[in-house]
């Protein structure tokens, strides 16, 4: 039987290997707006777990708008990734480095 | 009543409907030749909402409590519509002398404010997440406006993984949040916290902090700010560091208040971390700097740390204070500002601190304003700054955080150093060829009215110009 925990823990991974990515990734800005995107979609597993396991519908609604918002953060993320790559002609994550912070 | 939820919203629609028709009108007439006016008229309306929000003094909840209308929001929307109107007048000469006014400034800008108003009055976290994303989206594609300059570019890029990555945290406390409460309202979350939290909701709280941590720029989570305060063109620079910052803190508060009050000694702790962190970072990490931007970037966070102090506090006093505290921040800000936008040379802008040497001797007035608000950003009495880290200090003694409020007047002394230096290099540097632009007309009144609100605010008259109480009211809204 597959129950709540082990939908959390699924989403959990997710979440933490999208974490991972961000950090330990070196070569590509694109892998980094996949492991963005991994995040976002492991806390849409969560919610859609926690939906169906407390019976209440807001979980799910909160996944369309989080998928909504997430599509809109992709596409102006390869926006600035294209006018970032006209300026410098690589988006290699060691790269972007003019600015030392 | 639909019609009456509706009612409470309308500022926000009015704002919204502005941003789309402006960009309609402005992608299918003259585009960027009407960017100036675009410019004049968004900052008109800003004003204009900001009145008509003051009119109002109701305590209502629309949608099923998922969106308020109370003064605490009120004085954060007044707040933030003001300074956003401010940053927009100033940026126009500026922009356009560099070719850089597009139309869609005005309207991003726009935009973002709608996401801000709805920030602050969130009842729920889907209100929540909505108004943050609608906000960091817009300001994602204003801070690399600049499309042809790599630094600018790079700001945004920046700018937009930390600010996706700091979405997500806050989105996956949300969720632990929402699972463990049964609920995404905020009075919901308050009632399930009332016997106790659930491990779950802990994590649930944790996540979403720092989610918000990110946002106001605290330490350890401020790694964005200097790169993108530096790299940005200055206009977005002055606006990032007044208006995104009242709305982020306001929603810290909201959150932590109207969702979490029942579980004061859980997150207070945190809160009281982030602000040590974030004042001795930013007063330590700005000694260094050779930029004014960076070093603006480094006050800000050391700000935002004292603003926490009031949050950490955890009572309406501490919340008070942190709603003085950041209307005095902006105040400073934005004169602050209205100065680094005139540091030019030979028609070029420059940001290097090292040209500002002997700078009283070419240009008296703008020497005087600098100093004025170096003085008040230290926190030197009379000056309003002093006033700010007077109320949060004394929030955090009365709420028995007397190591948090030594720590503060510790790191305030440390932070003192920088700006007192740039006061030095105007007043007493070796004589060499720095600045030598003139400070355009809004520029200049804009400085002007600022160091006169900052250097005559004590004047018993005044009073502050009555925040005291106002703020008073608004966090009484807030915390009960």
């Amino acid at each position: 039987m597959i129950g709540l925990e082990h939908y959390l823990a699924v989403a959990a991974a997710l979440f933490v290997i999208g974490i991972f990515g961000l950090f330990l990734n070196r070569k590509n800005v694109i892998i980094l707006l996949m492991s963005i995107e991994l995040m976002l979609l492991a806390v849409n597993i969560n919610f859609v777990a926690f939906s169906s396991f407390l019976n209440d519908m807001v979980g799910q609604v909160f996944t369309l708008f989080v998928l909504t918002v997430a599509a809109s953060e992709a596409a102006i993320g390869l926006a600035i990734l294209v006018c970032f790559f006209r300026n410098r002609g690589t988006i290699d994550v060691e790269d972007v480095n003019v600015m030392k912070g | 009543m639909i019609s009456a939820d509706i009612q409470t919203v309308m500022p926000e629609i009015v704002l919204a409907v502005y941003a789309m028709l402006a960009l309609l009108a402005a992608v299918y007439t003259t585009k960027d030749k009407m960017a100036p006016l675009l410019t004049w008229i968004t900052s008109g309306l800003f004003v204009l909402l900001a009145f008509w929000i003051s009119a109002d003094d109701s305590t209502v909840s629309a949608f099923d409590g998922m969106y308020h209308n109370d003064g605490f929001a009120r004085f954060a929307k007044i707040a933030i519509l003001l300074s956003a109107a401010a940053v927009l007048l100033m940026s126009q000469g500026y922009m356009q002398r560099r070719g850089l006014l597009r139309f869609e400034y005005p309207i991003l800008i726009a935009l973002s404010v709608v996401g801000m108003m709805v920030m602050v009055s969130a009842g729920d976290l889907m209100a929540l997440y909505m108004g943050l994303e609608l906000q960091s989206l817009s300001l994602y594609v204003v801070a690399s406006l600049r499309r042809d300059s790599l630094k600018s570019t790079e700001a945004g890029l920046k700018y937009f993984v930390l600010g996706a990555l700091s979405s997500g945290l806050l989105l996956y406390g949300a969720s632990l949040t929402y699972g463990f409460a049964g609920t995404t309202l905020f009075f919901g979350i308050m009632a399930a916290t009332a016997d106790g939290v659930s491990l779950g909701l802990l994590f649930g709280v944790v996540f979403m902090l720092a989610g918000f941590a990110f946002k106001i720029s605290a330490a350890p989570f401020h790694m964005w700010t200097p790169d993108v305060y530096e790299g940005s063109p200055t206009p977005v620079t002055a606006f990032f560091a007044t208006a995104p910052k009242v709305a982020a803190m306001a929603l810290f508060a909201r959150v932590v208040h109207d969702a979490f009050g029942g579980i004061v000694g859980e997150w207070q702790e945190i809160v009281a971390f982030l602000s040590v962190i974030s004042m001795f970072l930013g007063a330590i990490a700005a000694i260094g700097q050779r930029d004014i931007k960076r070093l603006m970037a480094y006050s800000s966070i050391a700000h935002m740390g004292f603003a926490l102090m009031g949050l950490a506090a955890g009572t309406v006093f501490g919340v008070q204070a942190m709603l003085i505290y950041m209307a005095i921040y902006v105040t400073m800000n934005v004169g602050t500002f209205a100065f680094i936008l005139s540091m030019e040379k030979d028609g070029r802008p420059v940001t290097d601190i090292q040209s500002l040497k002997s700078l009283s001797k070419k240009q008296p007035v703008m020497a005087l304003v600098l100093l004025i608000m170096m003085f008040s950003l230290a926190g030197v009495p009379p000056m309003l700054g002093f006033f700010g880290k007077f109320y949060v200090l004394r929030a955090a003694y009365d709420a028995g955080l007397g190591w948090l409020a030594i720590m503060g007047v510790v790191a305030s002394v440390i932070g003192a150093f920088y700006y007192l230096r740039i006061v030095y290099y105007v007043y007493f540097g070796e004589d060499t060829d720095g600045l030598n632009g003139k400070m355009p007309g809004v520029l200049w009144g804009v400085a002007v009215v600022t160091s006169a609100i900052v250097l005559l605010a004590w004047v018993p008259g005044i009073n502050l110009f009555g925040i005291e109480t106002i703020a008073e009211a608004a966090a009484q809204t807030l915390v009960n």
